[in-house]
């Protein structure tokens, strides 16, 4: 069992070397093809990394995008479970609900961004909010479907047992339904990252996003890779970890 | 099912007429937004005056490219992975992680590269939808039942004939998730680019017209690419319903 | 025509998969003949490669030694015409209304659009399905789906046909009725059948004659001929042989079931 598991996590390690060695393969290749002018090559890429991770101003940008990043994520895992629960339980409410919560999954958000900015002015309000809608989606549907899809038979176990109510939501229910729930913080997760970014990139004089377009701006095509990798980097590398402790609270089912 | 549609729409109904209250009395005020009323007159207006007609077209013909591009290449390629096993998981981490990524961020190379004409942001959408495209093909080609397959050996059923009378339809209903999804995304894709930063497009618009404090121009068209997407999207889940329920699946 | 619709001579087979690639014995040796037009079933414990076996017959994989004819052919890798196949697990398909379904069956065929819905209609007859022709196997029950199955595959006429435990997923009374069902077909289309089962009091019932199979690597122990009348039905079961022949079945099963769940003893015992 255990040679087993070791070989597939051995393979899944070499899987991942080959994609990222392959990319940066196409990479070297797109950049000897199309030039300086609208491309750095990975190595300059890296060189600038480095020389911009360590610099004064990178450490503010960070902070601020990460401070924005992370209030936007905590409000979203609170109403998406909050909302997501009540839906769930609540039937009614549920199925006039759900749809609704739905299609603005299928909206462009971009194009609510104006309103936002309206409603919140310029800086870390608009930034939490754009986050806040596009992670909080996620959260609230798939702890919707976790809790409806609640097989009775637990809730007969939990009788069977003698426990109360509560007792059965917190030794049985709740455990049951957090692999779905936990796929819906991951997904909320990268979602709040690229609705913040986003909005960082409009609203805002500091941040990473606001990095970004300093570089379109200025034509610094260093800067704007830099930054692209920085960012999928973070992304990437996160949402790989969550991945992995997705599939083994899945495994134990 | 009937009673939760009424309520959704008396729900829908009492927001609008909130916002109607809200906006009249002031507590809105006119620079933020103007009453749905309002709204809903400006939009008449400007869709008849057909000022906007150019735009509209743009926005359209780009996103029916964009997801015409990533159907037919997601298809394709979420087929060729089904077979090729290897290959398939090696490109899985990619995919796992690929909607993590802020594909946006692409986009100023995509305009050094290609300019400031259509062709970045039909890119930017196809990346977005192509993807998830190829992840719900492999879902459902995998979700085919053998037993199926044999029935088809048995019969002695062509390649073409298996792959057309068998594997499609039984895959259909998942394949039209992919389909729904890069519908969004497409949608999303364009409208996003252009936006940020485009020549023309109804995204083009709605960010002039936001930074002209032109909220006659906003509203109406954020409206209607709310009701644009909200109405397709529903169309679209309510044809997977369909597929999905006449197999007994739901 | 020989009476002789199947021949198998010295059948075996072998699987080798995995890292590194281990030989598995599946099947065999087996040698067996199946008279046109009987109805000849096969019980055998799990894994012991009955399926296999008929896999084999139908032409869906190849035996890695040994010799199989269908009709006096050898069968050569693909499945010949005039072999039916039921599987255990549901076939329908989902997508087409049970008419549509069993016309499915005559894709490859080249009658005329005429002769096609006659003989949709016949097969809908004969399996009782002739009120929910417009039906979606979504809407039908367990039973019933097996039964639009067995019509696609009836429907082609096939002068042999093969199921592999096509009741297992069916409760014990449905079953019972099914295999009257069965027996009634087997009478009006005169095939012949190879059922498999588990079942040993549906071999019983069912069966002309009934093959006992060992465990893996399966070969065959013994051939029960229960002697019945064309005409039966379940009610068989009041029979006196019945029990006689189920306890035979058992008597050489049991000790091969036993070895399968790794609990025999070394020698087989030879006490009743």
């Amino acid at each position: 069992m255990t040679a087993s598991m070791n070989a597939s996590r051995w393979s899944g390690l070499r899987n991942a070397s080959v994609l990222i060695a392959a990319l940066l393969v196409l990479w070297q290749v797109l950049y000897w093809w199309v030039g300086d002018v609208a491309l750095a090559s990975p190595l300059a890429t890296f060189r600038y990394t480095e020389r911009l991770v360590t610099g004064e101003t990178f450490g503010m940008h960070a902070y601020d995008t990460l401070r924005a990043f992370t209030i936007a994520f905590t409000l979203s895992v609170v109403i998406g479970l909050a909302v997501g629960f009540w839906l769930g339980f609540a039937k009614l409410a549920g199925d006039v609900l759900e749809p609704m919560v739905v299609a603005v999954y299928a909206i462009p958000k971009l194009t609510l961004y104006p309103i936002l900015l309206l409603a919140f002015g310029l800086g870390l309000s608009a930034k939490v909010a754009f986050g806040v809608l596009h992670g909080v989606i996620p959260i609230i549907l798939f702890t919707l479907t976790a809790v409806r899809n609640t097989k009775p038979i637990l809730i007969k176990t939990g009788k069977v047992h003698k426990l109360s109510p509560g007792q059965t939501v917190r030794w049985i229910l709740f455990p049951a339904a957090v692999p779905e729930i936990f796929t819906g913080l991951r997904v909320g997760f990268s979602l709040t990252l690229i609705g913040s970014l986003l909005a960082e990139m409009f609203a805002s004089q500091r941040g990473l996003g606001y990095l970004l377009m300093t570089g379109i701006g200025l034509h610094n095509v260093e800067l704007i890779m830099s930054v692209t990798l920085l960012i999928i980097v973070f992304a990437a590398g996160v949402s790989t970890l969550l991945l992995h402790i997705d599939h083994r609270l899945h495994r134990r089912t | 099912m009937r009673r939760a549609t009424i309520y959704r729409l008396l729900v829908v109904a009492a927001a609008i007429g909130l916002l109607e209250v809200l906006c009249l009395t002031g507590v809105i005020d006119k620079i933020t937004m103007q009453a749905p009323h309002l709204i809903v007159r400006d939009l008449f207006r400007m869709l008849v005056s057909g000022r906007l007609n150019g735009a509209i077209m743009k926005t359209l013909t780009n996103t029916l490219l964009a997801l015409g591009l990533a159907l037919s290449v997601g298809i394709v390629v979420g087929a060729i992975l089904h077979r090729y096993r290897a290959l398939r998981d090696t490109l899985d981490p990619l995919f796992a992680t690929y909607y993590a990524v802020p594909i946006f961020a692409f986009y100023p190379f995509f305009l050094v590269v290609f300019g400031l004409g259509d062709l970045p942001q039909i890119l930017i959408a196809f990346m977005l939808g192509v993807v998830a495209v190829i992840v719900n093909t492999l879902n459902g080609l995998d979700r085919v039942p053998t037993v199926l397959l044999k029935t088809a050996r048995i019969m002695r059923l062509s390649s073409m004939d298996t792959a057309l009378r068998m594997t499609l339809p039984a895959a259909a209903p998942y394949i039209l998730t992919g389909i729904k999804l890069a519908v969004a995304y497409a949608f999303i894709g364009v409208i996003g680019s252009e936006f940020i930063m485009s020549r023309g497009g109804i995204g083009y618009e709605i960010s002039f017209a936001y930074t002209s404090f032109d909220n006659a121009t906003m509203y109406p068209l954020i409206v209607l690419i709310l009701l644009a997407s909200i109405t397709i999207n529903a169309g679209l889940s309510r044809w997977e319903e369909r597929l999905l329920a006449r197999r007994g699946l739901r | 025509m020989a009476a002789e619709q199947v021949s198998l001579r010295n059948v075996g087979k072998i699987f080798s998969s995995g890292q590194p690639p281990a030989p598995l014995h599946a099947l065999g040796p087996i040698d067996l003949d199946l008279k046109r037009g009987e109805f000849f079933a096969v019980v055998g414990p799990s894994g012991c490669g009955k399926s296999t076996l008929l896999e084999i017959i139908a032409g869906l994989t190849p035996a890695t030694e040994g010799t199989v004819e269908f009709e006096g052919k050898p069968i050569a890798g693909e499945s010949p015409d005039g072999i039916g196949v039921v599987f255990q697990e549901d076939a329908s398909l989902p997508w087409l209304n049970v008419s549509d379904n069993v016309a499915f069956g005559l894709r490859r065929s080249d009658l005329s659009d005429r002769d096609k819905t006659d003989r949709v209609h016949n097969a809908l007859q004969l399996v009782g399905l002739s009120d929910f022709a417009t039906s979606y196997p979504a809407q039908l029950s367990g039973g019933m789906r097996q039964r639009v199955c067995i019509a696609r595959t009836l429907v082609m006429q096939p002068s042999l046909i093969l199921l592999d435990e096509p009741f297992g997923a069916l409760d014990q009374q449905t079953r019972l009725l099914m295999g009257d069902e069965l027996l009634r077909m087997w009478r009006e289309t005169g095939a012949t059948i190879f059922l498999i089962t588990h079942a040993l009091d549906e071999a019983t019932m069912l069966a002309d004659r009934i093959a006992v199979m060992s465990a893996r690597p399966g070969r065959l122990i013994d051939i029960v001929e229960t002697g019945w009348p064309r005409e039966r039905d379940s009610r068989i079961i009041e029979h006196a042989e019945f029990g006689v022949i189920t306890a035979r079945l058992w008597k050489s099963l049991r000790e091969e079931s036993l070895k399968t769940i790794g609990r025999a003893r070394a020698a087989p015992s030879s006490k009743p």
